[in-house]
């Protein structure tokens, strides 16, 4: 979902971050039930599905590996195109089966389906979109193994960043406390994004793709207050004191 | 109301089981009612450091199960009446514990003691997380070494997130306890020092035990080292973080082994 590689100075491959909005379909036990509301609501709103990737949740049913693609099967026939699962156990999916997603966000904008089936569909206007916030602030410190994903914007870290853990902004990230884990600013393509910190004992540090481990980075720079940019597809970093 | 308390650490020895058995003796000595429940199903240790492995008849995941009421696989201490243990099972797995079963009995314990103290396995699995998941304290046992200091710092990051009290927005009341401390490897060097290790894991200190042959010579005559050996560094300094635990100002120190020498480090109290 993430950005990765770009090997310095040499461009091979660079992966980016995109973010779509999908709906989420959560299928109720009984499914067969659950099928026929649908059908119900699918009588009130034709083509409703058309050409919109549908997000399967699958955490309030139990069905193994053949009973997902069956259900994946049925809806296809109602015209719903699966593209990704929630809510299941990897184990259980096999490589032809849309992929598991992980780390959904509520998205602001929910139609709610009315299963009332006369006359004019029944579809609740979007509420008018709220201001999305372009910047996270974090007054804990980030633990390790804790991974926070804002591609939105800044991410700003009012605590330490433990070693094992990391930041993924689409913006710039400011650690005011010591940075130990991973931080990896500009994740969305923004390269005049950078990374600040109070105390940089950084893990890895990459900037739009491109990246440098701790090994790679020079050690006067070591528990100092550091700040990274982007200089022409170098990365660079200067102390700040 | 009970106060039910995880001795987690995620790094595995570093000394959960003897604190759990130590914490819960000097507790049960100053007259509160403490329950010690072992969650390592399958690695059962804590009925050996209690000197109660020869008593085990039932144990939680009977309880669990419902094959066994608390009443009987409640096991009580032969030297302190009022320091009972819930063994774990040896011969099955974690997978046989299920959340709802251990909420129930968690809830049935509250009743019935001051303390209930869960002596977490290793690791950040299920049966790690199924530990610190009704608690309402969590003490995290830390050894001054760096893999140890990042794994707790794992595990407090599991305790804010995965814990019935994270869920509902509250807090569990976390705490350090640094143990295996060698204040000789430290002032060479070798060991992480206490301040850097408060500084990465940014917790309150509850207490620091000393590292000392007397832990091991407790838990092979089958007692817990507060109790088998109470003038002891490590039972001293167990002693004085049940004290803290209670809520009672206890100045910061590592007693040691050498007699009338105490290292007074500095004056910060525990939070």
């Amino acid at each position: 979902m993430t950005t990765a590689i770009a090997i310095r100075p040499q461009q091979s491959m660079r992966f980016r971050g995109r973010s779509f909005m999908a709906f989420v379909l959560a299928p109720l036990p009984p499914i067969t039930g659950w099928l026929e509301e649908l059908d119900k609501w699918g009588c009130n709103s034709p083509g409703f599905f058309v050409g919109r990737p549908i997000i399967l949740d699958l955490a309030a049913v139990s069905l193994d590996g053949s009973g997902i693609t069956e259900l994946i099967g049925t809806l296809g026939e109602r015209g719903i195109r699966v593209v990704g699962l929630e809510g299941t156990d990897p184990d259980s999916l096999g490589p032809s089966l849309p992929p598991l997603l992980k780390g959904g966000r509520q998205s602001a904008g929910v139609e709610t389906l009315d299963t009332a089936c006369e006359g004019t569909p029944q579809v609740v206007a979007m509420p008018s979109q709220r201001q999305e916030p372009t910047s996270l602030l974090l007054e804990n410190p980030i633990r390790s193994g804790q991974s926070v994903i804002f591609p939105a914007g800044d991410i700003t870290v009012l605590g330490s960043v433990a070693s094992g853990a990391e930041v993924v902004a689409g913006g710039s990230i400011h650690v005011y406390g010591a940075l130990r884990g991973r931080a990896m600013a500009g994740s969305m393509g923004n390269a005049r994004a950078r990374i600040f910190c109070s105390r940089n004992e950084a893990e890895l540090i990459s900037i739009d793709g491109y990246y440098r481990t701790a090994e790679e980075i020079d050690a006067g720079l070591r528990s100092r207050p550091t700040q990274c940019w982007l200089d022409d597809r170098i990365l660079s970093i200067a102390a700040l004191d | 109301m009970a106060k039910v308390l995880v001795v987690t650490s995620g790094k595995g020895g570093v000394g959960k089981t003897t604190t759990t058995a130590a914490i819960g003796a000097a507790l049960a000595q100053s007259g509160q009612s403490v329950a010690v429940v072992d969650f390592d199903v399958g690695l059962r240790n804590l009925d050996l450091v209690l000197g109660a492995e020869r008593r085990v008849v039932f144990d939680l995941i009977n309880v669990v199960q419902g094959v066994a009421k608390l009443s009987q696989a409640l096991i009580r201490d032969k030297r302190l009446e009022t320091l009972w243990l819930l063994p774990a099972s040896q011969t099955r797995d974690k997978d046989a514990l299920t959340d709802h079963g251990v909420a129930s009995v968690i809830k049935e314990m509250r009743g019935r003691f001051d303390w209930v103290i869960c002596d977490s396995p290793a690791g950040i699995e299920r049966g790690a997380q199924l530990a610190m998941r009704f608690a309402d304290a969590a003490l995290i046992v830390t050894n001054p070494e760096v893999s140890s200091v990042r794994d707790s710092d794992r595990i407090i990051g599991l305790l804010d997130s995965k814990t019935e009290k994270a869920e509902k927005g509250q807090r569990v009341e976390k705490h350090i306890l640094i143990t295996r401390y060698d204040p000789q490897r430290a002032a060479r060097g070798e060991m992480i020092s206490i301040e850097d290790v408060l500084d990465i894991l940014s917790t309150p200190l509850l207490g620091i035990i000393p590292e000392s042959e007397e832990v091991l010579r407790a838990s092979n005559v089958g007692s817990p080292v507060t109790l088998s050996n109470p003038a002891s560094a490590p039972a001293r300094a167990y002693l004085d973080a049940a004290r803290r635990l209670k809520g009672e100002p206890v100045p910061m120190t590592i007693p040691s082994d050498r007699k009338g020498l105490f290292d007074k480090l500095f004056g910060r109290r525990a939070a």
